[in-house]
């Protein structure tokens, strides 16, 4: 390969502490650098998800209609999908919401646990229970780990995963190999 | 009560019973008594009271005559020439009463030598319908007793044994298991602190099955002979019959048949004068599926939540309350006097060489008589339903017929001239089972029928294993999913892999059989599974070039 | 057929030790042990969860469960006893995929949320997964909502946590004897329940002996004010009480 390998991270809903393990990898993250090419991240001011690249980190749970967009649009354009910690494997703490519906939710978080009032009405009155619907993508029904909606090809669990054993599953993917990283993590780590 | 004086009151009843000129028979079983049966008998008496004839008319109650579908059922002998009547009603009682000296009334004429009676051969139900299953004095005049006394005072407890042995009957419960070694095995094992257990297993549960409860309504005292012979065969003194409580019918016909068996001397202490002891009593299931199988039915009778457990030991050794404990469905005891009686070799002369004697079926579904028959044996599945049941009503087509409820499976109608008997019913994907019959026709949906068994399982499940508890759960889930057109091909291949989760991990029969309808129904109707799903047509494509092969239909 | 004389068949009956084979290795045992027990003595691990040394074994987690040759079933190793000449097989393909499956049902059956339980780190359930080298939940999750019962002064029971491996159940029977706590309903609407389905802190006959907190494997039952990853459970009295009541 002539050009170094396109790695690409993104998050959907989780809580960025996959990436900050991520950057817990101190050091090594230079040594990194030099290895590949990271072409988009949050860290990264892109603000489209690249064509052609050969590894995606992902974190993060399917929550909304953009993570779905998203994450499919994610799987389209990546060779190797990771799933990168516990929401983006299991659903994890935003999987938590699913015992509710989405009314009751919004319900609790926009009026009832609000200490301001909403579009100019009292919390008091529960007029509205719409939420902030205009400006943040609607939510699915329940948030859901990544392998239930596209194909994954290598799942890290942990909350976060170790940073070592997300520089295994990165160094071991470089090499060509398809990592195992059951030893280094676990669901909670 | 000597047997001697038993052999009198026969003769006596017999004698009481030919006196009379008719002899008019009212279903009183659960179908026709469901439909006022009870009060057509009471008018009939009443009405043959009034024309001045009762020295000449006995009117009965009597116990199921098979066709269910045609109930009211009344049955008329006179002087060796017999009547059937189908769907009477109380505006029809005077006309019936009428025709006892005249002729019999075209309209509700049900021809006996139709072919859901001619082609049946009874030895469990020979004497439903037949019998009033409320007085013991019937069953005695039919030579009701006479294998207990045979085998009390001819047999040794070694050479009943031998006899059911020899006779080749199996476990009419559904899984077939030879029921003289199962015998063989509880009189060989030691007994504990001097006890032994015989449990009759009336835990009756699949969909569309009623074979149990009717002949628990119509020959009461056939099932405790068998429990009385199976006593003195193994060295038990006490029995115990398992009745879900969803049977009011047959608890209360069984309470009273045990207390007139007790009064008359053939059940309680010193049997018909002997040294033999056997004292019976009944349990109540409370409506769980799972308390058919053996163990668990162990438990609940012991009090205690009703789940199985790991076998070995079996309960033959290791059983009620840790003695050794027989357990047999409520067909099976009703084989043994029949068998002890006539001999081992008249019973194994019906059947097939590994199945040997009759099977009751429930016929349920689409089909024309639905009710109750009795076959030998290697009959044919389309004698079954075509002949006996009249086939598929309003002009339907066949589709499959499903057996064994919840743990088996549907056979196609390739298999329409299959020999019914244990081996070649396993062979096609499901299981004899305890009899239950549900036709299908062209309209059924095969993934429905799946749907439904699962869910019954689901529901059913005791919840004590893992593999049961959430595959079924898990499996039905999956089914929905697929039903409702939302489902994948990795959907399928989920569901097939819990399949084989489930059944080969699951501690107890229920979970090890759950997955049956689905497998069978995948195997010969898999196009209706592909047809669901949301990509399934690639499969469908190449399946359908291979079409003519075993599965595809 | 009785006889008093001593036939081989019966001299076989009454020897009480046996050989068998586990895993290639020739082992000897004594008729009653069961396959886990002479397994555990010869060091050949195999996988347990609803087990535990003391308790009654139930044989319901399935997680255990090896082959036998010439048997096409699978036998539950801790109910199951040894024979002369058995030989068994406690690791295959075959029985490494079943475990998995099942571990897998246990975690879509609750609400295992390790990040945010008081067990993280010291859990039965989550430990199982990784010897398993489950990285992921391959069967679709069934959020079905549960109810955490917080009535007790001590403890709290999370119904999310439950693996219902009865061990509770079975060490306030058999061991202190109060029979707080059963089962109710039945297949996948089980539940661990306190007395006749009370709040576990309106139980009259519980003794707040903590020994169901302690033999629970997963953050199910717990000591109140444990944050996450802070439970730690001693589960060590259990075999020293076995032990002082078999020397007794």
């Amino acid at each position: 390969m002539s050009a170094k390998p396109r790695v690409a991270t993104a998050w959907l809903d989780g809580c960025s502490g996959c990436h900050m393990s991520f950057l817990d990898l101190d050091e090594k993250l230079v040594d990194l650098a030099g290895m590949v090419d990271v072409v988009c991240s949050p860290t990264v001011d892109i603000k489209e998800f690249p064509q052609n690249v050969d590894v995606a980190l992902v974190e993060g749970a399917v929550s909304s209609e953009e993570d779905l967009h998203k994450i499919k649009l994610i799987r389209s354009r990546t060779k190797i999908l990771v799933s990168l910690g516990d929401c983006a494997v299991t659903g994890n703490v935003p999987a938590m919401r699913n015992f509710f519906t989405i009314e009751s939710l919004f319900k609790r978080a926009y009026q009832e646990n609000a200490d301001v009032p909403l579009r100019g009405e009292p919390a008091s009155t529960g007029r509205s229970i719409d939420g902030p619907c205009v400006a943040v993508p609607k939510l699915c029904e329940n948030a859901r780990p990544i392998h239930e909606i596209v194909k994954v090809d290598v799942h890290v669990p942990g909350c976060p995963p170790p940073p070592d054993a997300i520089f295994h599953v990165v160094a071991e993917l470089l090499a060509g190999r398809i990592p195992d990283a059951s030893s280094l993590t676990r669901f909670g780590k | 009560m000597t047997p001697e004086e038993l052999g009198k009151l026969a003769a006596k009843e017999q004698k009481a019973r030919s006196a009379c000129k008719h002899r008019v028979n009212v279903c009183c079983a659960a179908g026709c008594a469901s439909m006022n049966s009870d009060k057509i008998k009471d008018d009939l008496q009443s009405a043959i009271k009034e024309k001045g004839i009762a020295d000449q008319v006995q009117v009965r109650s009597v116990g199921c005559m098979g066709l269910c579908a045609a109930g009211p059922l009344v049955s008329i002998e006179s002087e060796g020439k017999s009547v059937m009547y189908k769907g009477v009603t109380d505006g029809d009682v005077s006309e019936v009463v009428e025709s006892l000296e005249g002729k019999p009334i075209e309209r509700l004429n049900l021809p006996t030598d139709m072919p859901f009676f001619a082609r049946q051969e009874k030895i469990v139900l020979e004497n439903c319908g037949v019998i009033d299953p409320e007085r013991i004095e019937d069953y005695i005049a039919v030579g009701g007793y006479a294998a207990l006394i045979k085998a009390l005072t001819e047999m040794t407890p070694a050479g009943v044994v031998g006899e059911i042995t020899r006779s080749g009957l199996r476990g009419r419960g559904g899984a077939g298991y030879p029921t003289g070694l199962k015998w063989g095995t509880v009189a060989k094992s030691p007994a504990r602190e001097g006890r032994k257990y015989i449990v009759c297993n009336a835990d009756e549960g699949d969909p569309g099955a009623f074979m149990d409860r009717s002949v628990l309504e119509s020959d009461p005292h056939r099932v405790l002979e068998g429990m009385a012979i199976a006593a003195y065969a193994v060295g038990a003194t006490h029995g115990f019959l398992y009745v879900r409580a969803e049977y009011p019918l047959a608890i209360k016909r069984l309470k009273r048949a045990i207390s007139q068996a007790q009064k008359i001397g053939v059940l309680g202490a010193n049997i018909l004068s002997t040294t033999f002891s056997f004292n019976l009593e009944i349990r109540l299931g409370a409506g769980a599926f799972v308390c058919g199988e053996e163990t668990a039915l162990i438990a609940s009778i012991e009090g205690n939540r009703g789940q199985p457990r790991p076998r070995p030991p079996y309960p033959a050794e290791f059983g009620l309350w840790g003695c050794p404990t027989l357990i047999n469905n409520v067909e099976t005891f009703a084989n043994i006097a029949p068998i002890v009686d006539r001999g081992f070799r008249w019973f194994a002369s019906i059947g097939t060489d590994k199945s040997k004697g009759t099977k009751v079926f429930a016929l349920a579904g689409k089909i024309e008589n639905t009710g109750l028959v009795e076959v030998p044996m290697g009959i044919k599945l389309r004698d079954i339903i075509e002949d006996i049941g009249g086939g598929i009503p309003d002009g339907g087509k066949f589709k499959a017929v499903q057996t064994g409820g919840p743990s088996g499976g549907c056979i196609p109608k390739q298999y329409m001239d299959m020999p019914i008997d244990y081996e070649s019913v396993k062979e096609a994907g499901s299981i004899m089972g305890s009899g239950g019959m549900i036709v299908m026709d062209e309209s059924s949906s095969m993934v429905d029928v799946a749907k439904y068994f699962m869910e019954f399982c689901k529901s059913e499940s005791c919840g004590k294993c893992v593999p049961c508890r959430v595959g079924t759960a898990q499996m039905y889930d999956l089914l929905e999913k697929i039903h409702k057109g939302e489902g994948a091909s990795d959907d399928l291949a989920m569901l097939e892999s819990l399949c084989e989760l489930v059944s080969q991990t699951s501690l107890c029969g229920l979970g090890q059989t759950a997955p049956n309808p689905v497998l069978s129904t995948l195997r010969y109707f898999r196009h209706e599974y592909l047809e669901l799903l949301r990509d399934g047509q690639k499969e469908l494509a190449a399946a359908g070039a291979d079409k003519g092969k075993d599965g595809a239909v | 057929m009785t006889t008093m004389t001593a036939s081989p068949s019966s001299a076989a009956h009454d020897i009480q030790v046996v050989t068998l084979k586990i895993d290639d290795q020739e082992v000897s045992a004594s008729r009653n042990q069961t396959i886990l027990q002479v397994a555990a003595e010869n060091q050949i691990e195999i996988p347990t969860l609803c087990f535990m040394p003391g308790l009654k074994p139930m044989g319901s987690c399935r997680i255990c469960l090896v082959e036998l040759a010439g048997s096409p079933r699978l036998f539950a190793a801790c109910v199951t006893r040894v024979s002369e000449g058995m030989t068994v097989i406690t690791d295959s393909p075959r029985l490494r995929k079943y475990r998995k499956q099942i571990v897998e049902l246990l975690f879509v059956e609750r609400n295992h949320v390790c990040s945010v339980c008081v067990s993280n780190g010291r859990c039965e359930l989550q430990a199982l997964a990784v010897k398993l080298g489950i990285t992921h939940i391959t069967q679709p999750y069934r959020y079905d909502k549960m109810v955490v019962d917080s009535s007790h002064d001590l403890f709290r029971l999370d119904h999310n946590r439950c693996v219902l491996c009865t061990r509770c159940v079975r060490v306030c029977d058999q061991i202190e004897g109060a029979h707080v706590w059963d089962v109710a309903g039945r297949g996948i609407d089980c539940r661990i329940t306190a007395d006749l389905n009370l709040p576990w802190g309106d139980s009259d006959v519980c003794t707040s002996c903590g020994k169901c907190v302690h033999i629970c494997p997963t953050g199910a039952l717990t000591e109140k004010g444990t944050a996450v990853a802070e439970m730690r459970k001693q589960p060590d009295f259990l075999p020293y009480l076995t032990i002082m009541r078999e020397n007794h």
